[in-house]
């Protein structure tokens, strides 16, 4: 069986002979690549980067609440930065300064963590990387503007991140009114152009990629073909395409609003405040589900290869990423449900919030009953998944208590809140993230990372993330708000629990980097294909060469897992009908 | 009643159907979570795989299996909606006879406003009488959170909104800003403090009934003390002392003992002194003088002080000064 599948295994390598990574080498050669390959990587750097600052940030937070008064020397922060931007120094540190800092913290690092990493994360650098070989093709259909969405993060980054160290931006990631348009004195302008930009950022994502979908599959590769991360990532593009211009569009009133003073949402000039936030929730509910579809594409690419089972309910899958980006767009108002908007509106959103939660639920049954009768390698991705799946559940569970009106009542803009949305977004989203990494890393790199250090990396990151945010429902809905600086001493014993749990999650996190840092150092190479997918990016060499395929794939069931087979010999996974049919 | 893990002791008449809710919903959770998770494990430990061995074939989707996974969630998150859309409806629908309280957020402070023209810093209520808010807000939006009660409700400017309730127990509880709103936020603290209805509890200084507080808090200058005392209550009451102490210690804002008849530096370079206009103007436009070393941060009393108030703070300065 090996020596009958050898020759096909070397074939695919030695043609072409370079990969995408070897094929031209300087500095030059990334900054002006077209390649979806380059622009992924390159997007992985900075994503992976923003997450490890905001997860900075977000320690500095935890430390802080170590004791309900002042912790740390926060003020001293600003006195840094003003020797360092002469504008601040002439500030007055007052005893209130530490306040400041501290609202300025959570600001950037829900920014940070929002708008540069999770909403371009698993789109922007793992899509990108995989989508066009997933599909069979060769790019994505506009490399330019992929190049061009790249550059617009960049900018973002730099804007939004200027704007708050040069003068602390403090309304928070949602920016309400009339807070951020009246009162407060940080830039919010620079910020909101900032989160403005990395919206047109991610709205070139989500058009290549539609675009790509429904023009470039080759032959063969019907809809029904496609691999579900492809659905999820049609899906994604699809709310990434309608809903950002209505977020752009409200940033820019917020600016003209402060500028010229027009009063669309200041009540003392006839304005509105609520109005703002139906804006804003009507981009940013959707762009909840920007953030989690693809990890559940993710999550079913993993299930299956790693139980060498097809997909169970594969249509049922496709069909609720559909469901679920389209309905998404009706429920931004359970984000309201105090705000004092009609109490008609408010009962039409709870109802609609709850037709939400069951796609999300069939997923998780369908990734269950994958399993069932599998044969399952807990390698480090399904180690990632497997955590994904408890920690998502226990996500969109809580989201059952808040689209219940009565209880939401009193669990709005408390801690349970703060702990619903890491529940999904971080054990949901950045979990699934970490998975694909772990996945693909040996497909973008061309090496294996080491398998005890990474399954250890997925264990601590379980643990501590339940440690961190479990304390966090509870001293929520014992009525601790959010956004605290100081806080009630009944509620010091939650806070510690997380701040313990949120360092192991740090060391967690750092481990996986270290991890897949050192596999680029020991170079072990990997195969074409490590863990036995049947989708066509496994068909090419690791790392791809730069066009992706040397002839047009052939393209069949993308759950085929059987068309597979171990290669004990080389330790990787051979095609099945090379084997059958030696003579090709 | 007595505290839960999940929540404080309930003392409103919502506060049973939302725990009660609440914890359907923890045990529906639970019974899923452990589900799913005995299935995960369940699965990973007897399919794990063996090398040689291959899955074993089975069906790629089964419609009834599908159905029945999405039919009987519906039909729990439907039970789950129109329970919470019950609770809902009675917090929306406040009583005829409830007792009104006009509410005043600014940052970072309530001032609670009583029909018989009483002002106080913390809300002060009847136990087992609906008692409603009408909120306005005097800058940005706050929310008046009341864990205890179960409510919370947004204040937004430029409009009213409204919440009500139902005390169960007399006792003292936490009132909580839950909406951000700026540096103080976190600390943009009160009480709301629910008292018996026993007629005999006339005592002010023992546990009084509501009546007896409302009426002394509806006068507070009484005419068997002087004036300074009647100063003093007026600055508990408003709530001047969340923010300036009279011990000399610096809070928010500058200590009250000994200012008076002192000399204080403005920012922007000019000095005043502490005498009697300075004070009066400093409650009715406070960011017109700011002292220096404090930030702009204290919000307006025109409105809720009554001129013959001032006369009695003015009083309290002085004796502050004599002490
Ligand atoms: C079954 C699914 C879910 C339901 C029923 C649900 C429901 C809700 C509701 C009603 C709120 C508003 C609560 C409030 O502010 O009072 C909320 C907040 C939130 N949810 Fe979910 N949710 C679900 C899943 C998700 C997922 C998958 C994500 C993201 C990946 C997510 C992210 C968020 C975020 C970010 C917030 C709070 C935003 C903020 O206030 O800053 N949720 N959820
Ligand atoms: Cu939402």
């Amino acid at each position: 069986m090996a020596t009958a599948a050898m020759p096909a295994q070397h074939e695919s390598e030695s043609h072409g002979g370079e990969n995408f990574l070897t094929c031209s080498k300087g500095f030059k050669s990334w900054a002006f690549t077209l390649d979806h390959k380059r622009i992924g990587l390159m997007y992985l750097i900075a994503t992976m980067s923003s997450m490890f600052l905001g997860g900075a940030l977000a320690l500095i937070l935890r430390a802080e609440h170590l004791t309900p008064g002042a912790t740390l020397p926060l003020a001293k922060v600003q006195n840094f930065l003003g020797s360092l931007i002469p504008s601040w120094s002439a500030i007055e540190a007052t005893p209130l300064t530490n306040h400041d800092v501290y609202n300025q913290l959570f600001t950037l690092h829900g920014a940070i963590m929002v708008f540069l990493f999770i909403i371009p994360s698993i789109p922007a650098a793992l899509g990108n990387f995989v989508l066009p070989i997933m599909l069979g093709a060769k790019d994505v259909a506009f490399p330019r503007m992929n190049l061009g969405s790249f550059y617009l993060w960049i900018v973002g980054f730099i804007f939004l991140v200027t704007a708050i160290l040069t003068t602390g931006l403090d309304t928070g990631w949602t920016f309400y009114t009339p807070y951020s348009t009246n009162t407060t004195q940080t830039s919010v302008i620079a910020a909101t152009l900032g989160a403005f930009i990395l919206g047109f950022s991610s709205i070139f994502t989500g058009l290549n990629f539609i675009v790509t979908i429904h023009t470039m599959r080759p032959p063969g590769m019907t809809w029904f073909r496609m691999p579900l991360f492809l659905w999820a990532l049609y899906a994604t593009a699809i709310i990434q395409v309608l809903a950002t211009p209505v977020l752009g569009i409200t940033l820019l009133m917020i600016a003209a609003e402060r500028l010229l003073g027009l009063g669309i949402f200041d009540p003392s000039m006839g304005g509105d405040p609520v109005l703002y936030q139906h804006f804003f929730w009507f981009y940013s509910h959707p762009a909840v589900y920007i953030m989690i579809l693809p990890a559940m594409g993710i999550a079913s690419e993993l299930f299956s290869t790693f139980s060498r089972k097809p997909i169970f309910g594969y249509r049922f899958i496709a069909f609720s990423s559909m469901a679920i980006a389209l309905l998404g767009f009706l429920v931004w108002g359970h984000h309201m449900f105090t705000s004092g908007q009609s109490e008609l509106l408010t009962i039409i959103f709870s109802v609609l919030t709850f037709s939400v939660s069951i796609p999300s639920a069939i997923k998780v049954f369908n990734w269950l009953a994958t399993m069932y009768k599998g044969s399952i390698n807990l390698a480090t991705p399904m180690c990632y998944a497997l955590s994904f799946m408890f920690l998502f559940t226990i996500g969109g569970l809580t989201g059952l208590f808040l689209g219940a009106l009565a209880t939401d009542i009193h669990l709005h803009d408390t801690y349970f809140i703060v702990a619903h949305f890491h529940y999904t977004m971080m054990g949901g989203t950045l979990i699934a993230f970490m998975g694909g990494v772990f996945y693909w890393w040996p497909k973008m790199t061309g090496y294996m990372y080491n398998e005890f250090w990474g399954q250890v990396s997925a264990l601590i990151v379980f643990v501590a993330f339940n440690l961190t945010f479990i304390p966090q429902f509870v001293m929520g809905s014992r009525g601790m708000p959010r956004r605290y600086y100081n806080y009630l001493p009944e509620f010091q014993v939650y806070h510690v629990l997380s701040t313990i749990g949120a360092f192991m999650l740090g060391l967690g996190l750092a481990l996986a980097a270290v991890v897949l840092i050192v596999s680029l150092f020991t170079k072990r190479k990997a195969p074409a294909n490590p863990w036995g997918g049947a989708t066509l990016e496994w068909q090419c060499s690791s790392p791809p060469p730069l066009a992706n395929f040397e002839e047009t794939p052939v393209v069949g069931n993308p759950y085929d897992m059987q068309s597979v087979v171990w290669d004990a010999e080389n330790e990787c996974f051979v095609n099945r009908k090379k084997e059958e049919a030696p003579q090709s | 009643m007595h505290d839960s893990l999940f929540f404080q002791v309930p003392n409103s008449t919502f506060a049973p159907t939302v725990d009660g809710l609440y914890y359907f919903i923890f045990w529906i959770s639970v019974f899923f979570l452990t589900l799913i998770t005995s299935l995960m494990i369940i699965f990973v430990v007897k399919y794990r795989r063996v090398e040689g061995v291959e899955a074993q074939p089975s069906p790629g989707h089964n419609t009834l299996l599908e159905l029945g996974w999405s039919i009987l969630p519906a039909f729990l998150v439907l039970i789950i909606f129109g329970w919470g859309f019950a609770g809902y409806v009675d917090m929306r629908s406040p009583p005829e006879e409830a007792y009104e309280i006009n509410v005043t957020a600014s940052m970072w402070q309530w001032n609670f406003r009583y029909p018989t023209g009483a002002v106080s810093g913390e809300l002060h209520i009847p136990a087992q009488k609906p008692v409603k808010l009408i909120m306005q807000s005097k800058d940005v939006i706050h929310s008046l959170f009341i864990p205890a009660f179960r409510v919370k409700q947004d204040v937004v400017p430029g409009r009213y909104t409204g919440v009500w309730f139902e005390a169960l127990e007399p006792g003292t509880f936490d009132i909580l800003c839950a909406e951000y709103c700026g540096q103080q936020h976190s600390d943009m603290l009160s009480k709301v403090v629910v008292h018996n209805n026993d007629p005999s509890k006339t005592d002010l200084n023992d546990d009084p009934n509501f009546e007896t507080w409302l009426e002394d808090a509806s006068d507070p200058i009484k005419d068997n003390e002087p004036l300074y005392e009647s100063g003093k209550r007026i600055t508990e009451m408003l709530g001047c002392v969340n923010c300036h102490s009279s011990d000399g210690s610096k809070k928010v804002g500058p200590s009250f003992k000994g200012s008076f008849g002192t000399t204080r530096n403005l920012q922007g370079g000019k000095t005043v002194t502490v005498d009697e206009n300075y004070i009066r103007q400093s409650i009715l436009d406070p960011n017109s003088q700011v002292a220096q070393g404090f930030d702009p941060k204290m919000p307006s009393f025109k409105g809720t002080i009554k001129d013959e108030w001032i006369d009695a703070v003015i009083a309290y300065f002085k004796h502050l000064k004599k002490e």
